[in-house]
């Protein structure tokens, strides 16, 4: 059992977190916004192998953060809370 | 020199010795340029090359292979090639596959070793039931082979199933489909890779893709670890890391990656002849003609590029395993191991032309690839040799994101992810 950081819990088991998604994807003005546009925002990926910027929750005390990661070495790099501080 | 594989070059070669047998396949330098390349030597990139020189008559083909031929999904999954889908356009791509599937060994001259012993989706409860019911409708209406079981019927395929009054999930019936089965993962591989360099396929190992020779907006070949090789068409068959070669090509796909785990215990006697799947406990298995049990579940819950899995999903799949079959309790597990799979929104592949011409895709399959092999490598090779889609593909093509004609087999067939 791998431990995350939650950047308000501190390390818990991998099992109480979930996937959210890639941080930054930011939702784009829907103004004029073709399809093709759309569809990058709903279904396109970075999906990127080595460090990765992600969103996740951890369902115990249900706060949202960010935390950067190694999708292969599985290593944690550092977590964030979504208000930008830092944490352990 | 035998290049025949027959009961009688195996006589004869008894008689000589052993000593007539060739390699299987060529190992050829590569090339500077190509009529066609196929990025990954697995399953899929295997059989484009072989149909690309069958079908199209097009064999200046390379396929190039970072690792070795067979080393990523296609010696990593299950085994199971079934066609137990719901809509019209996944009937049409899984049913060719399996029918390719069924004349494959005397196709390719080489034993695929495929086992049509059937398989059941067990239902746990009323509204599975229902729900299987119209996946059985729907799979007849569409010309598939289907059945629905009684409990009756799920305890006649596998009676050493767990049919005890207090188990956590009792059985309703199931949906079993007579055709489906198992095949020899490797010897897909290896027979697909023996026969397209028969016809000519110069098949490439320990050849890293780098990045792509892109010319006036088109795709013109690639950089390698071995070199540069053009060629006026590409192909990439590479799941796990199609993400990984999209952004060489400067695009993005609708794919999140995910490792897929499965084991297999020591091997035993022959106690379970058919492939059972219990969606509520997570959990598929099947015997190996060597006699392990094969056991697989869902995937792993955290994005992964690392071809190995996590301990909490494999303990769920144990404890799922012996919620459904008590007697497996004192099996040795003797291997386990994970791939890389494609995960798309609406778990359907992706066939077709990339945002970056000349490049064509062949990705996305899911925990399912396998089974698709035969239809994704004739599919790809239509579209290398003629640049066009044959119908079956069609619906497939990454296009389906911008239009919201997804083919959602997650809420059709229940994939559980």
């Amino acid at each position: 059992m791998q431990l995350f950081p939650c950047p308000f819990c501190g390390p818990r088991d991998e099992s109480e977190f979930h996937y959210g998604g890639h941080a930054g994807n930011a939702r784009p003005d829907g103004a004029g916004m073709p399809a093709e546009g759309w569809a990058g925002y709903l279904y396109l990926r970075p999906n990127p192998k080595g460090t990765a910027r992600e969103i996740w929750v951890h369902m115990n005390c249900g706060e949202f953060f960010v935390m950067e990661r190694d999708t292969v070495s599985h290593t944690v790099l550092s977590v964030t809370t979504l208000g930008g501080e830092h944490a352990a | 020199m035998t290049r025949t594989y027959s009961a009688l070059s195996l006589f004869k070669e008894g008689l000589a010795g052993q000593t007539g047998w060739q390699p299987a396949w060529r190992s050829p330098e590569p090339k500077p340029s190509y009529d066609a390349i196929v990025i990954g030597g697995g399953g899929h990139g295997l059989a484009t090359a072989y149909y690309l020189a069958r079908n199209h008559n097009i064999s200046r083909v390379a396929v190039l292979e970072k690792g070795w031929i067979g080393g990523g999904n296609t010696g990593r999954n299950t085994t199971v090639v079934r066609s137990n889908y719901y809509y019209p356009e996944s009937v049409e791509l899984y049913g060719l596959a399996h029918r390719l599937y069924e004349g494959l060994s005397k196709d390719l001259n080489y034993n695929v070793m495929l086992s049509q012993r059937g398989m059941v989706n067990v239902c746990h409860s009323t509204a599975e039931m229902e729900v299987g019911a119209r996946t059985v409708n729907a799979m007849q209406i569409n010309g598939i082979d289907a059945e629905l079981f009684s409990p009756d019927d799920v305890r006649r395929v596998a009676p050493i199933y767990n049919f005890s009054a207090n188990a956590r999930f009792p059985v309703f019936g199931g949906v079993w489909q007579g055709r489906a089965g198992t095949a020899r993962h490797d010897a897909v591989a290896w027979g697909y890779a023996r026969a397209a360099s028969r016809l000519g396929v110069d098949i490439i190992q320990n050849c890293e893709i780098t990045d792509f020779m892109i010319e006036g907006g088109r795709c013109r070949g690639v950089q390698t670890s071995r070199g540069a090789i053009r060629a006026e068409r590409i192909g990439m068959a590479v799941a796990g890391h199609s993400s990984h070669l999209a952004a060489k090509a400067g695009f993005r796909l609708p794919i999140n990656s995910y490792a897929l785990q499965a084991c297999v215990s020591e091997p035993v006697k022959p106690i379970l002849d058919t492939v059972l799947s219990s969606p509520a406990n997570g959990v598929y298995v099947s015997q190996s003609d060597k006699g392990e049990i094969v056991i697989g579940g869902g995937l792993d819950r955290i994005p992964s590029y690392a071809q190995r899995g996590n301990l909490p999903t494999l303990e769920g799949v144990i404890a799922g395993l012996l919620e459904m079959f008590p007697i497996f309790g004192q099996l040795k597990l003797m291997r386990q191991w994970a791939g890389i799979v494609d995960v798309v929104p609406d778990s359907s592949p992706i066939i077709g032309e990339s945002p970056l011409p000349n490049l064509f895709l062949n990705c996305g399959w899911g925990t399912g690839g396998f089974k698709a092999i035969p239809a994704g490598g004739t599919l790809l090779a239509q579209l290398l040799a003629t640049g066009k889609h044959n119908d079956i593909s069609r619906p497939f093509d990454l296009d389906r994101f911008a239009t919201g004609r997804l083919i959602d087999e997650a809420a059709g067939s229940g994939i559980a992810h």
